[in-house]
């Protein structure tokens, strides 16, 4: 099953890599990726999705708790929780593909007689369904932001 | 007084109370190397290859508790320090090594001797650093020893390019009085109440096993497990990592466990209702297939790493704690239950171990019987070695069948006494981890059990012992093959010797340390073999290479059943399973 991992982790060179390296050193595969500063600036939050069981997961959480680098790691797919993912296609336009782009609520960045640049947000699956839904057909480039997420109601990641 | 970077980093090693440093120079670590000419706090063993080094520091640390500290240059320096990283990682072993860097402006240039020793060895590691500020050597040497030393124990690297130990540039020395790390807590105390459940279930079991690992030797809990079982009476078994932990002449020892381990251990194992598992991490080679481990057993598992516990098997009762903390407050918790031990089933159980040894046991005694065959056995050697040294010798020993046999006959009473690579399995490691001994405690007997293989693997180090004057033994089972693999050619691959036999081209070992200085002996027959020994050991002050020839065939016995056994599954010798 689809997991959403949640790592709060000292903004330092190399923290990255060795989160990173870890799920490959461990026969996991890292299925987006998603990092950038947080607070003041000490402290990175990387969200990582990845597939796996019960065990796999509570194995890959203790593994990442053990880098040294790392203040606090939890599954969000344990409890409830918000998440959402950011997704910019471009494609050569068509009547058809526009009327797909409207019914998903796309925001449109550019658009000319050459290409059309869209991004779409939405929880994971509804990006998967869009990606669907717009099919390989005028598609030039898509590129995702990869999941991020956060618990609901008081439960928080910080130090 | 301002200092340089390379006079940061020797004082910072001071404070840290590092008495050796292993290393090699090279261009990105000569300024360090300047620094080490100018004091006399540390001595610097000079080895005659990294990896060397690293298993010196290595050893070091295992026979002392102490942190190992090896310095080994950039680029081929680093990667040779790989394997000696990798085989601390593996075992827990808490070493810094510390690695010179091309200058800053030079990273990432392809520049002469570069390589990225922090990438390359982020995997095998606890923790790494780069140095990027001078003044943060002494900061960084701090935390490195902290993180090396505390938790789970284990290596971390620090990189220090060459620049950041310009003599020219120099900063003033600071000290914290304490290393605190936001994002690193490593002392953890046992949760009371799963020390309560665990109490509860193993007062309450009928066959209870203690199973103990390197854990119990690196968190220095060996006076607790003893305590312990004086209150349990239970069945005892140490892991290969473990041996020492637990006195192997007590009448509770069932010896080491697993694929090579005793009959009556993997039997209790198997046929076990509750294992006490302590710094134990049911390593592939202990349970063989974790499906049809010990199928009514309920698992109480202590270890300082909660990524330890229900990894392979899943534990019943799991206590995150440093091992120490933990089986004192068992012991307390023990003392105070009223709970009764079921005395009368615990009788049965030891008496039906006894019965199991009894079948199928090792014969501690073989080198009393009368000599059979023109070969001498390799398990004579041990067994000798181990009267010879009146089982008081450090030994450090390769990888293969002698390490076996040094695991199966030769009792280890004290901790930190046997020192092997367990996890990774690095042939050469002996010699260099038995140099490492002999500088901590010199007036030990230190022994290398080797082979002619792994010997190999390491020989040049027998230069820095004459250099140091390291007088250790050598024994040296020589079968002219790779003995573990042939074993597994002969059981697995229909005989098929392949690029596992060299015979014809063996140097002569005596010679050979000869040649190095030091003192060499050859022995082919049994009827020497004690005398030789004897005569080596009393050579003080000398290193006696000691080259005894066994028989080629000899296999190591007990060996589970491979792939889909249990551990009651096991070969007891050739071609008869149990």
């Amino acid at each position: 099953m689809k997991r959403i991992i949640s790592i709060l982790i000292e903004n330092k060179p190399g923290a990255l890599a060795r989160v990173v390296g870890l799920f490959h050193q461990r026969g996991y595969n890292i299925e987006t990726l998603n990092v950038g500063p947080v607070f003041d600036g000490s402290y990175s939050r990387m969200t990582v999705t990845t597939r796996g069981s019960e065990n796999d997961v509570e194995q890959i959480t203790k593994q990442i708790n053990k880098i040294i680098d790392v203040i606090k790691v939890a599954d969000l797919t344990e409890g409830d929780h918000h998440e959402y993912e950011y997704l910019m296609i471009k494609f050569k336009q068509s009547a058809k593909i526009q009327k797909i782009i409207n019914s998903l609520k796309g925001h449109i960045h550019e658009k000319n007689k050459d290409a059309m640049v869209v991004s779409i947000w939405g929880t994971s699956s509804e990006i998967e369904s869009a990606i669907k839904a717009i099919g390989k057909v005028n598609l030039l480039e898509i590129a995702r932001s990869g999941s991020i997420g956060l618990h609901e109601g008081e439960k928080v990641l910080k130090i | 007084m301002k200092l340089s970077g390379g006079d940061l980093l020797l004082r910072a090693l001071k404070d840290e109370g590092v008495k050796f440093i292993f290393g090699y120079p090279g261009g990105a670590a000569l300024h360090i190397y300047d620094s080490i000419f100018k004091q006399n706090s540390c001595e610097h063993i000079l080895v005659r290859h990294e990896q060397g080094a690293t298993h010196a520091a290595d050893g070091y640390s295992r026979a002392t508790g102490k942190p190992g500290v090896a310095l080994v240059t950039s680029g081929p320096g680093a990667t040779n320090a790989i394997t000696g990283l990798a085989t601390a990682f593996m075992d827990s072993i808490p070493l810094v090594v510390i690695s010179g860097q091309v200058q800053s402006h030079l990273i990432g240039t392809d520049s002469f001797q570069e390589t990225d020793m922090i990438g390359i060895s982020r995997p095998i590691v606890k923790h790494s650093f780069i140095v990027q500020n001078t003044e943060d050597i002494p900061r960084i040497v701090q935390e490195a020893f902290h993180i090396a030393t505390t938790g789970r124990p284990g290596p971390v690297v620090i990189d220090i390019p060459k620049d950041k130990t310009d003599p020219s540039k120099v900063y003033e020395y600071k000290r914290k009085k304490e290393v605190s790390l936001r994002s690193y807590q490593p002392r953890i105390l046992p949760h009371p109440g799963q020390i309560k459940k665990a109490c509860k279930n193993i007062l309450s079991a009928e066959r209870p096993v203690i199973y103990a690992g390197g854990g119990v030797i690196l968190g220095n809990a060996h006076k607790e497990l003893i305590n312990l079982n004086k209150l349990l009476k239970a069945p005892v078994t140490n892991t290969l990592m473990g041996l020492g932990a637990y006195p192997a002449k007590d009448k509770y020892f069932m010896g080491m466990l697993g694929m090579h381990g005793t009959y009556q251990a993997n039997m209790a194992m198997h046929n076990a209702d509750v294992i006490v598992a302590i710094g134990a991490r049911f390593d592939d080679r202990i349970t063989n297939t974790p499906s049809l481990f010990a199928p009514d057993a309920r698992i109480v598992h202590i270890d300082v790493d909660p990524a330890s516990i229900s990894k392979i098997i899943n534990a019943d009762i799991p206590i995150v704690g440093q091992v120490k903390e933990s089986l004192q407050a068992l012991i307390k918790e023990i003392k105070r239950s009223k709970i009764k031990i079921d005395s009368d089933a615990l009788d049965l159980w030891n008496k039906q171990i006894s019965e199991w040894q009894r079948k199928h046991g090792l014969d501690h005694e073989l080198y009393l019987s009368k000599i059979k065959s023109s070969m001498i056995a390799p398990q004579i050697v041990v067994q000798e070695l181990y009267h010879a040294t009146e089982g008081n010798a450090f030994v450090t020993s390769d990888v293969g069948q002698h390490q076996m046999f040094v695991a199966q006959y030769y009792h280890f009473n004290k901790p930190r006494r046997w020192i092997n690579s367990g996890g990774l399995g690095t042939m050469g490691f002996g010699l260099p981890a038995a140099m490492g001994v002999k500088l901590a405690f010199p007036k030990h007997e230190v022994v290398c059990v080797t082979g002619e293989g792994s010997i190999q693997m390491c020989i040049q180090e027998l230069s820095t012992c004459l250099q140091y004057n390291l007088p250790i033994k050598i024994v040296n089972i020589n079968n002219e093959a790779l003995g573990m693999v042939r074993q597994w050619q002969d059981m697995n691959y229909g005989g098929r010797h392949s690029a596992s036999t060299y015979s014809d081209s063996l140097p002569d070992f005596v010679k050979l340390a000869q040649s190095f200085g030091h003192e060499g002996m050859k022995v082919t027959k049994q009827s020497q073999l004690r005398k030789t020994l004897d005569k080596a050991f009393s050579m003080k002050d000398k290193l006696v290479f000691i080259d005894v020839y066994v028989d080629p065939n000899e296999h190591v016995y007990p060996m589970l059943v491979a792939p889909n056994g249990s551990m009651k599954d096991m070969w007891i010798k050739k071609n008869v399973k149990a």
